[in-house]
């Protein structure tokens, strides 16, 4: 027995919405995205042609090639001799992997003596839980200080290749700018995120608090954390993020970030070399306070990542926060 | 343990730290840091190497509190003390010589980037000159190559822009053949430290084990490494680099980033493989071959070409191959000519750059060689500047060129398989590098009525208009003659230090 429902309450349920959603006639989208229409710019058919002769001509021009004849026979042998090359490259480092000790073997030359300290005293040495963590931030820890500024240089390169000059902001806007043609306010989107995000950053931030007591890290979890964030920008717009994250936010977390971890582990690198006794107490493993100076260096090296990752993104597509 | 050897580690630290500070500082200030930083690591590798000469054997600095191999550590000796102090006072004349050309080149809101760059540059020369672990030199080696690759594209033409793509490309392909041949090399020792890789390699090659990947592994570095200097057949990133970057960056690039890997591949040969190991896989040669290659065909390039930078920086090429032809002859003495060539180019190549620069600032920005007519008469002191510097490429007695050839030829009397190629090699390039030098010199000092150029537009340079890159040229000037006219101290630091390699 179903009861028949007046048509104007019909209209408010779920299921006359989804069968309208099905067959497509709700545009869910209606009144919501913002979205310019493209104007199709008119092009000529001369200026067409011009291009493909342009296209055409390119490596005769650039090579001069009616002067030098030579060049085209040179371009060919070039092809032929760099597939022979590359086949002989490949061949030979097969080869030369073939030759290498068996994989897992008990005998290998690297289940040695470094590898065995790393299991049988990394927990006791290190207070980490996770091998792999103790290795990386304690044990070679001047590696991955390293390896932390190669993110923040190649940031740097990519500012200094990409950033929009701040004064001349206002001009480039105005001029044609195909960011405009962007669809905003996607409400699948928009939902979406809202729901996921949170969720998102908070086990990127689990992942990194977590980094000496199972897998995970700074690295893993600040990757987790830039792509929430990216997550975030494109649902909500720069307008929303130009509210918390700005050049000046990145900056601040970057030289924060570098220099907490430069100075943690200069302390230790200086107290270790001149056999200073270390006053970082390596707390009970297991526990979240613990492993001395870990959790402090995967945080720095959690929020350089999540940086680094959301600036590479910002960058790439307006060259600029 | 004396407090002077905690100075190595503080350098690194200091230019490390140094480099994201110069991100949030205005651009003036982080020049002054820079400079500041650049100052600071001088004299602190100068009591380095006071001290290491004092105490006549190097020692081993603990990163942490796990000794090697578990941890990580750096090694100081005189020959690594001597590079370090050497790069800090070229990359010191470098900055303050090209400061108002790179005011002019960068825009105003990338200047603190470039400091960053130039910041983190000096680090990783400096760690990658002390380390002792191939892994640490292999991530220093990325900051390099991606600080480099910065410092091509600040002057943002588009002709920088194609060649940081270019030396991105080649550059990776060197680190990726580098960090290939450093896992095939653990794989086989199970060690990264050199010290203990040294060792498991001599056991190997005496047990005859694992043969040909330890051959691939070397050929992987040794050829990597090759081509991030830019040996002959691996140069073609080369010249639009140095040719179009600003000023500074086309002095640090050339005299500094190339040199940084070329005394990687030398701490490899004698610390990582051992050198008599090196000696028996025939990888020597072919890097002989190349040199010799590059030796003559850069100068053709060089002889070739109108744009008095791209000129010059074709001259690099060959130059580097003087350095792989040193390596290839497969002796000490070939070494501490090649070694001793590194310092003698890493400082006449910065001088013939900003010299250059020099010349073509009063040219009105053009670099063709008409238009170079009477230059020297134009800006006195570069001129003269320019004028030395290509005595010393050319190898004039007095100048540091001319020692560095006297020790190719001596080294090349004591290996007779290869004395008659490097003699006929080093006396063609010498000619060749006379010809194109001798051409420029001539040509700045034709007056410009005579050529047919009209000096209208011209400016004139007095030396105090620019004083300090005046004083950084005079510097150069005499760092050059000091090298060429008392290369007795230098050589016999080349020499102590490698032998505290061993």
């Amino acid at each position: 027995m179903s009861k028949k429902i007046p048509r104007s309450d019909y209209e408010k349920t779920i299921s006359f919405h989804f069968k309208r959603w099905l067959s497509g006639t709700d545009d869910t989208f209606a009144g919501k995205v913002e979205m310019k229409p493209q104007t199709h710019k008119k092009k000529n058919n001369a200026e067409i042609m011009e291009r493909e002769i342009a296209k055409k001509d390119l490596r005769e021009r650039v090579y001069d090639l009616a002067n030098n004849k030579e060049l085209k026979w040179v371009g060919k042998l070039y092809n032929v001799f760099a597939a022979f090359f590359c086949l002989v490259l490949a061949v030979m480092l097969l080869f030369a992997v073939s030759n290498l000790p068996s994989f897992g073997a008990a005998d290998n030359p690297v289940n040695n003596e470094v590898s065995a300290r790393y299991i049988e005293k990394g927990l006791e040495e290190t207070g980490a839980v996770n091998i792999v963590t103790g290795m990386i931030l304690d044990y070679r820890a001047f590696d991955t200080l390293g390896e932390s500024h190669v993110l923040f240089i190649a940031t740097c390169a990519v500012l200094l290749l990409l950033r929009v000059d701040p004064k001349k902001k206002k001009e480039e806007e105005e001029a044609a700018n195909d960011r405009a043609l962007e669809p905003k306010n996607d409400v699948i989107l928009q939902t979406v995120a809202r729901f996921l995000v949170p969720p998102v950053i908070i086990f990127g931030i689990y992942v990194i608090l977590g980094g000496h007591l199972g897998p995970g890290g700074g690295f893993s979890g600040g990757a987790i954390i830039g792509a929430g964030l990216i997550l975030y920008l494109n649902a909500f717009g720069f307008k929303k993020t130009e509210k918390f994250f700005t050049a000046k936010t990145y900056r601040i977390m970057s030289v924060g970030a570098l220099g907490t971890y430069a100075l943690c582990k200069s302390y230790s690198f200086y107290t270790g070399a001149n056999e200073i006794h270390s006053i970082i107490p390596l707390g009970t493993p297991g526990n979240i306070l613990s492993s001395g100076l870990i959790l402090i260096l995967n945080i720095c090296v959690g929020i350089v990542v999540a940086g680094t990752m959301y600036t590479f993104y910002c960058m790439f597509r307006k060259g600029d926060y | 343990m004396a407090f002077v050897q905690n100075f190595p580690f503080m350098s690194i630290i200091i230019s490390l730290v140094s480099g994201p500070i110069s991100s949030v500082l205005p651009g003036k200030i982080a020049k002054r840091v820079n400079i500041c930083v650049i100052t600071l690591l001088g004299i602190l590798q100068s009591f380095v190497l006071a001290f290491v000469l004092k105490t006549g054997e190097p020692y081993v600095y603990r990163m942490g509190h796990f000794s090697a191999p578990w941890g990580n550590e750096i090694r100081v000796g005189v020959l690594e003390a001597a590079m370090a102090l050497f790069f800090c006072i070229i990359m010191f004349l470098s900055m303050i010589a090209g400061e108002k050309e790179r005011i002019r080149d960068v825009e105003d809101h990338r200047q603190n980037l470039y400091y960053v760059m130039v910041n983190l540059l000096l680090c990783s020369l400096i760690a990658l000159v002390y380390t002792n672990d191939l892994f640490t030199a292999y991530v220093f080696v990325e900051i390099n190559t991606i600080s480099a690759c910065g410092l091509i594209m600040s002057r943002q033409v588009g002709r920088t822009f194609e060649a940081a793509t270019r030396y991105m490309v080649m550059s990776l392909l060197g680190s990726g053949m580098l960090l290939l041949g450093i896992c095939y090399l653990y794989s086989i020792t199970g060690h990264l430290l050199m010290s203990n890789i040294q060792e498991a390699v001599t056991a190997l090659a005496t047990s005859g084990s694992y043969h040909y990947p330890l051959l691939v592994a070397i050929c992987l570095m040794s050829i990597g490494l090759a081509i991030k200097s830019a040996l002959y057949p691996f140069h073609t990133w080369l010249p639009d680099a140095y040719g179009y970057s600003t000023v500074s960056s086309a002095a640090i690039l050339s005299s500094l980033v190339s040199k940084g890997y070329i005394f990687l591949l030398v701490k490899i040969f004698y610390r990582v493989i051992g050198f008599d190991v090196m000696k028996d896989v025939r990888v020597l040669n072919v890097l002989f071959v190349f040199g010799v290659a590059g030796m003559i065909m850069g100068s053709i390039d060089a002889i070739m070409s109108d744009d008095v930078r791209r000129m010059i920086a074709f001259s690099s090429v060959a130059q580097i191959g003087y350095i792989y032809m040193g390596f290839g002859l497969g002796t000490t003495a070939g070494m501490v000519a090649s070694i001793y060539h590194v310092v003698c180019h890493a400082s006449t190549k910065s001088l013939l750059f900003v010299a250059a620069s020099g010349l073509t600032d009063v040219s009105d920005g053009k670099r063709d060689f008409k238009s170079l007519s009477g230059s020297g008469y134009r800006n006195k002191l570069a001129g003269v500047t320019f004028a030395v510097g290509s005595l010393s490429m050319i190898g004039f007695p007095m100048f540091a060129g001319f020692i560095s050839k006297l020790l190719f030829a001596e080294a090349a009397v004591q290996s007779p398989n290869k004395m008659l190629i490097t003699l006929i090699a080093l006396a063609v390039s010498t000619i060749l590098n006379a010809v194109y030098f001798f051409r420029t010199v001539i040509r700045i000092y034709t007056p410009a009525v005579k050529a047919g150029v009209k000096e209208s537009g011209f400016a004139k340079v007095k030396i105090s208009d620019n004083p300090k890159k005046s004083i950084a040229m005079v510097i150069f000037i005499i760092i050059n003659l000091l090298l060429g006219l008392s290369s007795e101290i230098v050589i016999d630091l080349i020499e102590k230090g490698l032998a505290m390699f061993a």
